[in-house]
């Protein structure tokens, strides 16, 4: 829903970036207003998963040039947990396994470090229980999940019920979803995309990172961007995701290649 | 002890690194014949006790310092340790108001407030300053059950007759170098004794703290549960920041009758040592229980987060029919410390059972092994074993090494061990911060799951502060 009114929730201004000195991001603009559903696509390497790494804080990952503002404050002046704690989700492409730490456990204690920034009451063991049961529904998930470690022994498609679970409780106002679709059979990723289609809402957006149409068959963006050598590239709307289906991306090499020279 | 007492007790990286200003009674530096009968002498010791130190230093002076643990440190010069230091003051007091203010100040500071007042109602303390037991509490309560806890020295004035009985009969008094040092010169500890057929009604707890610089600490402990009788005991061990090396040489002895049981725990918290290793405790301590009765049960649980040196293998002797040996540790090394610690569990009689669960968490440049031994004797038939032992390493400088031993003597018998490795690493940590726990939060969390098993052993209050003990042991050590 693309509302020129709406909250500057995101905008990302000419960002560099660099993982293990090796430049990846090299001058990415967005912006993001409340409402709107972005893809971001794109071959292997070009950028998509460095963006969102950078935007939810990992260490390993170094801004070398730009800024990001999240609604109006310098992004990168706040932890990674503190980012989380003000709205800023990431779903990871693989998320890690996290042996001995009950999984109900963790839920809680993320849950309520989100609610006490917002100033609501943190929730004991049983009102989470209570909690938790609901948002469950949002994807199927089997109770059984709460009582494992974090992701131990989960599937590809139940870690990915998991991230989108976490998404339900954290309740952000702005997710950034990497690969979200990778791996899963097409029964799990409607159950995935129809959880995301049920959290959205006019006060919050996304950001999903995709190589492929199908989950855009599921949800539906306002805009299509494609990244390729660390920038984006091109903007449209629903209908890029369509031609991109159609012609690939080799495009983008003599477009990149034009520059270049030009 | 409440979670109050407990949290001041964890709840800084290294909070108890002061020093008390006391005028103290100190007897000069250095090992000998003369110092041993000094000792016990100033003790006013009955002579079988001196007969039993006199017998271990001579058999000292024939034995050679181990070095077959996976422990570097420099030769310890034992002529240049005193040993024996005590706070003037005269005699053990009657009253707790008797007692020096700057003491009880000092337990005040530890979290371990011993006045009428203050003290925690559920738990029995007896207080150890450098050599000497300074007060107990709670004894008139326990005695009304028949329970005896006080000091070492005291029980050797009150109970000689006990002393005599149990003393060096689980650790001889020649069983290794470090038990043959402290049965020559320990100078004080706990003492509990619980009758037949007695529940001891409240935890039991002593509080070890080394005050002086150059001073050694050697304490003793006996605990003997008779028929029946049941006990919950726990340690603590603090000691004050130095740049040099103190040596703490204790020996623990446990003796439990046909259906009694202990329950030690320990949560062993000495200076470690600055960041590069300067300063920090060696302790180098035997601790061993005997299930001599059947059905008994003994359980050692402990959460080694503290010293330079830790050289401890906390053993069970299952002689009686049926017995059960237990042993549940943590050990968490940061920096420049070193543990090799373990356990054995000796199956001698018929059907006996021993678990034991090691989490070692190695951290900075620290070292950490785990040393065990089943030994499975001819008479132990239907005897088991179940081992596991975890490693998890934060960092790429720390080592962890595993040292099973398993020595079988009976073919009905069943011996299972397993062992594992793990890493905290940087993507978990990123991920739990994603989710808006923070970076210390998250290292607990992870610390505290690895754990779970051992801490559920923990007496209660204290298990919900352990795992904040071993974050604050990490703090900085990640990433």
């Amino acid at each position: 829903m693309i509302r020129p009114d709406a909250e500057l929730l995101l905008d990302i201004s000419d960002l560099h970036a660099s993982v293990e000195d090796q430049p990846i991001l090299k001058g990415v603009n967005l912006q993001v207003r409340a409402g709107e559903v972005h893809a971001v696509m794109g071959r292997n390497g070009s950028g998509k998963s460095t963006l969102s790494k950078i935007l939810a804080g990992h260490p390993s990952y170094r801004v070398t040039g730009g800024s990001v503002r999240y609604r109006g404050d310098d992004l990168f002046a706040l932890e990674p947990e503190e980012r989380a704690r003000l709205g800023v989700f990431l779903g990871f492409q693989y998320p890690v396994e996290i042996p001995g730490v009950s999984n109900l456990e963790f839920l809680r204690v993320a849950t309520n470090a989100r609610r006490d920034t917002q100033g609501q009451e943190e929730l004991d063991t049983f009102e989470f229980e209570d909690h938790v049961r609901e948002k469950l529904k949002v994807v199927q998930m089997d109770p059984a999940f709460l009582e494992r470690s974090v992701n131990q022994g989960f599937s590809g498609g139940e870690k990915k019920r998991n991230e989108i679970l976490q998404m339900a409780l954290l309740e952000p106002v702005i997710s950034i979803l990497d690969e979200t679709d990778s791996g899963l059979d097409i029964d799990a990723l409607r159950i995935v995309a129809g959880g995301v289609n049920q959290l959205s809402s006019p006060d919050t957006a996304s950001i999903l990172i995709t190589h492929y149409q199908r989950l855009l068959d599921e949800i539906t963006p306002d805009y299509v961007h494609v990244m390729a050598a660390g920038r984006i590239l091109r903007t449209g709307g629903r209908e890029l995701a369509v031609e991109l289906e159609q012609i690939g991306y080799d495009w983008v090499d003599e477009q990149l290649a034009t520059e270049g020279v030009a | 002890m409440t979670s109050t007492s407990t949290r001041d007790l964890v709840s800084q990286p290294y909070k108890y690194g002061f020093v008390t200003e006391i005028e103290t009674d100190k007897i000069a530096k250095g090992l000998s014949e003369d110092v041993v009968r000094l000792i016990s002498g100033k003790k006013d010791e009955p002579d079988f006790l001196l007969q039993f130190r006199l017998k271990a230093f001579r058999h000292w002076l024939t034995l050679e310092e181990p070095d077959w643990a996976a422990l570097g440190y420099p030769p310890i010069d034992y002529q240049d340790i005193i040993y024996y230091a005590a706070p003037k003051q005269q005699d053990k007091k009657a009253s707790l108001d008797e007692v020096d203010p700057k003491l009880l100040e000092t337990f005040d500071k530890l979290g371990i407030p011993l006045s009428e007042q203050k003290r925690l109602s559920n738990v029995a303390v007896d207080a150890v300053f450098d050599s000497v037991s300074i007060a107990t509490t709670y004894k008139e309560k326990l005695a009304e059950h028949g329970v005896v806890f006080c000091s070492f020295s005291e029980a050797v004035k009150e109970h000689p007759a006990l002393i005599e009985r149990y003393l060096g009969t689980v650790v001889a008094s020649n069983d290794n170098y470090f038990a043959a040092l402290n049965s020559a010169v320990f100078s004080d500890g706990s003492f509990v004794f619980i009758p037949k057929g007695v529940e001891c009604p409240m935890e039991l707890s002593t509080y070890f703290r080394i005050n002086s610089g150059d001073t050694g600490q050697f304490e003793r402990t006996l605990i003997v549960a008779e028929e029946g009788a049941s006990v919950s005991y726990l340690e603590g061990c603090t000691a004050p920041m130095f740049d040099t090396n103190q040596l703490h040489a204790a020996v623990v002895e446990l003796v439990a009758l046909d259906d009694a049981s202990i329950k030690y725990s320990t949560v062993q918290n000495w200076y470690a040592g600055d960041e590069n290793g300067v300063g920090g405790i060696y302790n180098f301590v035997t601790k061993r229980g005997q299930c001599r009765g059947a059905r008994s049960r003994i359980s050692w649980t402990q959460v080694e987060t503290g010293s330079a040196i830790t050289w401890k293998y906390p053993s069970c002797v299952l002689q009686g029919a049926d017995s059960v040996g237990e042993f549940y540790s943590v050990a968490l090394t940061n920096n420049r410390q070193q543990a090799d610690t373990g356990t054995k569990m000796v199956h001698v009689g018929p059907r006996t059972r021993s678990t034991i669960v090691s989490k070692g968490i190695s951290a900075g440049h620290s070292s950490n092994s785990y040393r065990g031994l089943v030994q499975i004797g001819p008479g132990a038939s239907g005897a088991r074993n179940y081992s596991q032992c975890d490693s998890m390493l934060i960092g790429d400088q720390a080592g962890a090494n595993t040292y099973p031993y398993i020595r079988s003597q009976q073919p009905d018998s069943a011996v299972e061990h397993e062992a594992s490795t793990c890493r905290i690493s940087e993507d978990q940590l990123f991920y739990l911060q994603s989710r808006g726990i923070g970076f210390e939060e998250a290292v607990s969390m992870m610390v505290s799951g690895f754990c779970r098993d051992v801490f559920n052993q923990l007496p209660m209050e204290f298990a919900a502060e352990a795992d904040k003990l071993l974050a604050l042991k990490l703090e900085g050590s990640v990433g």
